[in-house]
């Protein structure tokens, strides 16, 4: 695996299609931001005032090496302190399916951000079906690599539920990517037919209707 | 073994290890506020002449836009990196912070520290001699507090023609010179990394002050202040220190240094000598500490301290507020095992910056098991922050 991964890494497919997304000069906020890959190149090619909350001393470290502004701390607390419309675009990559009140997260993240951006792993995937039906197991995927008792990914929601809970509690889907990616994540393919059944990722820019 | 290495704590400082130094440097002195300009102080009344002691290392570049202003903690001076002779057998208190190469890379940067004033280390204060009375000011010296430390440091940065500093840092105290700079001066300031630190005194740490205090005041050598050329307080300022010691440390470093080991014993000696390994290390910080403090000094930055309350800053009455007057770019830094100004506090800070509107705003809370002078000791990721922090503000200046 280690071979395969250049110098260069070039960023995660699915932190591609977010990128692309983001207007120039725009602010940004990275909720459980990582390392800030995705805000180190939002930094670097689209000149954004970057901002992430991580809750990990070693993460939180990585970013500020970077010369990121980072913020180490709970991001359902985090949010809270930001007034009104603050940020541009608020960024929750493949994290909503490890949060325990994802309602409350997206209220907050659409009051401090005019628009905001989610992507989760897809629990409607044909490989996570076929494993619960024919083995009985709960799903263990490239994308959901856990066993049940060790998992954070404690809400379990498809690409047809996020649509639902947009309609549900009213907010606006302003664009959805459904993509199919490689193991590593690195590469990848937007899905355009039955993506319930074929993506592994939903990717959502949402707004307050 | 563990426990030379806790003796030889006191400072913390070693020898860098790579040998990495800015070799020899000098205290340099700076005087100011003649009469009748003499400098006004918060409490309304007026000082002058002030004397600043002050050291630098690296070079200020031409358009002089690669200065770090380093503020010193309580009992800290000057002399922040490097060797005043070939004899010493210690560098300067932040010789692992700054040095060429290091986390404050004096091969880019121009770093400036002063001892603050009401000190005892070369700069102006009670044991200063009083112009009008030609002896010591003792408690006739007027109360100083961290706006008045930073107004002196500003007329020194004047007297050196910086206009702005690209980043100010300190520990303890030291923060709380960095916090008063970015909204006493806030279009001076590019960027701050307070550490360690508070934005106001808790009640506890009050209360530590007080006790060490009245320790000074209740050695009968103490004479109202009035002790210079005779017998020292020294027993009270070395209780003061004893108690600022333990509040330093943590529960952690203690009962893992320390333990309940004893004393050059192998049982307990029914005497109120020495017996835990803890009381033998307090009573040689304490006994250290008088060679080289002045008790008068000790008083009045302890209060200046406790009287520090960044929120009533020009009576804004909110932490919001003052924050909204700051221009810099914040890495705000605290320790783990700190009790003396725990994290909660630097995170109430990085709350109100937040709701000032502030974006540029960075926190980490580093795992450090030292307590609260946790700062003052190496540690890699604190080290690769405030490099990583500086260098990025220094390229955005570019």
């Amino acid at each position: 695996m280690s071979t395969r991964i250049q110098n260069n890494t070039p960023l995660r497919f699915d932190l591609q299609v977010i990128a692309s997304w983001i207007r120039p000069g725009s602010r940004v906020i990275g909720l459980g931001c990582g390392e800030g890959e995705l805000l180190a190149h939002l930094k670097t090619q689209k000149q954004v005032r970057e901002t992430g909350i991580e809750i990990v001393e070693q993460r939180v470290v990585r970013c500020i090496e970077k010369g990121l502004s980072v913020i180490q701390g709970d991001i359902n607390e985090e949010v809270h302190d930001y007034p009104d419309d603050t940020f541009d675009y608020v960024v929750l990559s493949q994290t909503l399916q490890q949060v325990y009140d994802p309602l409350a997260l997206i209220e907050s993240m659409l009051r401090i951000g005019k628009k905001a951006i989610v992507s989760f792993p897809n629990f409607g995937h044909w490989q996570v079906r076929a494993q619960v039906l024919l083995t009985g197991h709960a799903p263990i995927t490239p994308q959901l690599p856990y066993s049940w008792y060790g998992t954070p990914n404690i809400r379990i929601l498809s690409i047809k539920d996020f649509r639902a809970f947009a309609r549900h509690v009213g907010f606006s889907i302003l664009k959805e990517v459904t993509i199919n990616t490689d193991k590593q994540d690195k590469s990848g393919r937007i899905v355009q037919v039955l993506p319930n059944l074929r993506a592994t990722y939903g990717i959502y820019l949402i707004s307050r209707e | 073994m563990c426990f030379e290495f806790l003796l030889d704590m006191s400072e913390y400082i070693t020898h860098d290890q790579a040998g990495k130094s800015v070799g020899k440097v000098e205290k340099q002195f700076f005087t100011f506020a003649q009469p009748p300009d003499e400098m006004m102080l918060d409490s309304g009344a007026k000082l002058g002449p002030i004397t600043l002691a002050y050291e630098t290392y690296g070079t200020l570049n031409r358009d002089k836009s690669n200065v770090v202003l380093v503020c010193h903690a309580l009992t800290g001076d000057s002399h922040a990196a490097g060797y005043y002779s070939d004899a010493d057998d210690k560098p300067g208190w932040w010789d692992n912070m700054i040095g060429p190469g290091k986390a404050i890379d004096t091969d880019k940067y121009f770093v400036i520290c002063a001892n603050v004033l009401g000190g005892c280390m070369g700069s102006t204060g009670p044991s200063s001699v009083n112009p009008e009375t030609g002896s010591p000011w003792g408690m006739d010296f007027p109360f100083v507090t961290i706006g008045d430390m930073v107004r002196a440091q500003k007329a020194l940065m004047d007297h050196l023609g910086i206009k702005k500093i690209l980043s100010m840092t300190g520990g303890s105290m030291g923060g709380m010179q960095v916090l008063q700079w970015c909204v006493q001066y806030p279009e001076m300031v590019r960027s701050a990394i307070p550490m360690a630190t508070t934005m106001r005194h808790s009640a506890l740490a009050i209360a530590f002050n007080e006790v060490a205090r009245q320790a000074i005041i209740a050695d009968p050598n103490w004479r109202n202040g009035n002790y210079y050329g005779g017998k020292k307080p020294d027993l009270g300022l070395s209780v003061a220190r004893m108690i600022g010691h333990i509040t330093y440390l943590s529960d952690e470093a203690m009962r893992r240094k320390f333990g309940r080991q004893l004393q050059d014993k192998t049982d307990l000696s029914y005497q109120f000598d020495v017996d835990f390994q803890v009381e033998s290390y307090l009573r040689h910080q304490g006994a250290k500490f008088v060679e080289r403090f002045d008790a008068n000094s000790f008083l009045y930055i302890t209060k200046a301290a406790d009287y520090f309350d960044l929120t009533r800053f020009e009576n804004a009455n909110s932490a919001v507020r003052v924050f909204s007057m700051a221009m810099a770019r914040f890495m705000v830094i605290s320790f783990t095992s700190d009790w003396l100004y725990p994290t909660y506090q630097s995170r109430e800070m990085v709350q109100a910056m937040k709701k000032g509107g502030l974006l540029d705003v960075s926190f980490c809370e580093v795992e450090a098991e030292w307590g609260h002078d946790a700062f003052l000791l190496p540690n890699q990721r604190l080290t690769n922050v405030v490099r990583g922090f500086i260098d990025s503000v220094y390229q955005d200046t570019k």
